[in-house]
């Protein structure tokens, strides 16, 4: 079966070898990025792209369910928004350790994830993007009347978590090696993971649900595993936007945000883990620039993805294949 | 001897049509139990209720002295009850090789594993390998269920069936649109199936059903209005009324 593993038809988008390859070069030049940085003088560099790459470690946790599991959830910037406000509670009750934080953040998202996951994953279609949207917009509204943490106007944080008591966080560069570090992390787990047992079964209910069940799987639980998983990737990304913003409000989990990292998968190709990555880089670098020029910078955004749903389904990854040929 | 399923006074309306009218029949173990009837004659609808996709109105199905009539689909395959669908429902986008690892995977240990990739399970590659072979496939394992012809999606479908290691196989028109090259293969493959396994099977083609069946059933809006051996049903006045007589002059199939 060698050589016929060599000549395996690939889905869209990129073949796995090549995407890693892409993933592994673009996470190396990330890591350079804060000598780059300092040696053409704008150390701003790193707090912007600091917040990209939580960005994307929320767009590649989405693509994980929307992509492998063609579950559109439209409340995925309620995990962020939870992850961050543990920060941000935690921190004002005198609890800043980042391990809390975390420990918290993971927890509080896999109680919410289970439980409207539960009740969500009952539908299929527009039903379940309504119902997701629901959850997210309920989160929302509760920190918006949470007066006595900020409510509608937030939290700033009076300083970022430590590290078993120690402020190295305060050094903005050392919070861009954590958080690339952790979406390397994820990138490797979730690669490990849609290649899997359980990644299979997601997929395959993607495919033909009735088909699964055909053959004796009850694809729900999985489902909802999956969808677990992926808040509470999400929610790691809330812990470190907190700290990179110093910052906490409910604007972070609005129904925009969650539209927003819909946008990133797609804009940087659905299912592919990678393209999350490379969408989130589009979008927030679009806003960065474009802000400049015009206030109507949404309308760029918008006209972008017009143009990568016509002429490169496969989003920005897709492009790349086709360019560069792949593995094929 | 106790049938292995065994169906009592099944009842099934879509709003005022019957399309499953008090129907009661059985299948023995080791038999090849073929049911035919006329387009639109509730034959789907039956496998979908014995399958456990849809849930009849009224009636039980029994399954190797089991209730089994609330028990859901996956439940019933876990028994031991596979189906294949009149219309080729295979996941479009994973390979053949795919395709049937999976169901392999279905009956072998958890599911819940995260980190070892699934590709490289020898343990689901080799199986799948061998069902493939069965059915004539073996040299497109690494080609898209997408990408095959009509006729091999039918073989797929079979070996996907056969991957879940049933005791009870439903087919519902395994040679609807088979070319006769691959229709040869099914029909051979039918019959090195036939005592190992339990077999339903419904279809049109009278020259496969009258080789293979042990008994035949007859289902005319939704009722059974005949069943026996081949000889006997063919002979059936009755059967030759309703359904026969037009198969011979060449309006049905
Ligand atoms: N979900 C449904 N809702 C309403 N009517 C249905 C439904 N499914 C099937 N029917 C109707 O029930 C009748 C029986 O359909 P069924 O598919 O079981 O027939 P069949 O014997 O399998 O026919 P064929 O030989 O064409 O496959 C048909 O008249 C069909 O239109
Ligand atoms: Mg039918």
């Amino acid at each position: 079966m060698s050589d016929a593993a060599a000549r395996r038809p690939r889905r869209s988008g990129l073949g796995l070898p090549t995407r890693h390859m892409v993933a592994g070069a673009l996470f190396v030049l990330l890591a350079a990025l804060p000598f780059i940085a300092t040696a053409i003088g704008d150390p701003f560099l790193v707090v912007v792209f600091t917040r990209i790459l939580v960005f994307a470690i929320a767009a590649l946790s989405l693509d994980l369910i929307l992509g492998y599991g063609a579950l559109v959830s439209f409340g995925h910037a309620a995990y962020i928004g939870l992850g961050a406000y543990c920060v941000g509670i935690l921190s004002r009750h005198g609890v800043t350790d980042l391990g809390v934080h975390l420990a918290a953040a993971i927890g509080l998202s896999a109680i919410f994830a289970t439980v409207t996951g539960a009740i969500a994953l009952r539908t299929r279609g527009v039903y379940f993007i309504m119902i997701t949207l629901a959850f997210g917009q309920m989160a929302y509204f509760f920190f918006v009347s949470f007066a006595a943490y900020g409510g509608d106007d937030g939290m700033s944080l009076a300083q970022r978590s430590t590290v078993f008591g120690s402020d190295l966080l305060r050094d903005s560069t050392t919070l861009f090696y954590l958080t690339l570090a952790i979406l390397v992390g994820f990138y490797v787990v979730a690669s490990a993971l849609v290649g899997s047992r359980f990644g299979r079964v997601i997929s395959g209910t993607r495919e033909n649900a009735l088909r699964m069940q055909a053959i004796g799987f009850r694809p729900f639980r999985y489902q909802l595993v999956a969808f677990v998983i992926a808040g509470c990737m999400a929610a790691v990304a809330g812990v470190l936007l907190a700290n990179q913003a110093m910052f906490v409000s409910p604007a972070y989990m609005s129904w925009h945000r969650s539209g927003e990292l819909i946008v990133m998968v797609i804009l940087g190709g659905i299912g592919t883990l990678i393209g999350g990555v490379v969408g989130a880089f589009v979008v927030l670098l679009l806003e960065e620039w474009l802000a400049v020029f015009t206030t109507h910078w949404r309308m760029g955004l918008g006209i972008v993805l017009i143009l990568v749903v016509f002429f490169s389904p496969g989003g920005v990854s897709g492009l790349v294949q086709r360019l560069f040929g792949g593995n094929r | 001897m106790t049938p292995l399923l065994s169906v009592e006074k099944l009842h099934k309306a879509f709003g005022a049509l019957k399309v499953t009218d008090d129907i009661s029949l059985d299948a023995r173990a080791g038999e090849l139990h073929a049911i035919i009837g006329p387009n639109g004659a509730g034959k789907t609808t039956l496998v979908a209720q014995l399958s456990g996709q849809l849930h009849p109105d009224g009636g039980r199905i029994l399954y190797d002295g089991q209730d089994i009539t609330a028990l859901d689909m996956a439940g019933r395959v876990q028994l031991g009850l596979a189906r294949s669908f009149q219309i080729t429902s295979v996941l479009p986008g994973f390979t053949v090789l795919e395709n049937v690892a999976l169901a392999v995977q279905a009956r072998s240990g958890s599911s819940f594993r995260f980190f070892r990739s699934a590709a490289a399970e020898a343990g689901l590659n080799e199986p799948a390998l061998d069902f493939l072979r069965q059915v004539g496939l073996e040299a497109r394992t690494e080609v898209l269920a997408r990408n095959l012809s009509h006729g091999e999606q039918r073989q797929l479908e079979i070996a996907v069936a056969l991957a879940t290691e049933p005791r009870l196989l439903l087919l519902d028109e395994p040679f609807a649109g088979t070319g006769r090259q691959d229709g040869a293969v099914l029909l051979s493959l039918l019959e090195s199936l036939k005592r190992r396994l339990t077999i339903v099977l419904i279809e049109h083609d009278m020259h496969a059903v009258f080789r293979l069946a042990d008994r035949v059933s007859v289902l005319v809006y939704g009722r059974i209005i005949a069943t026996g051996t081949p000889a006997d049903v063919r002979a059936n006045p009755e059967v030759r009324a309703a359904y026969l007589g037009e198969e011979e002059a060449g309006v049905g199939a």
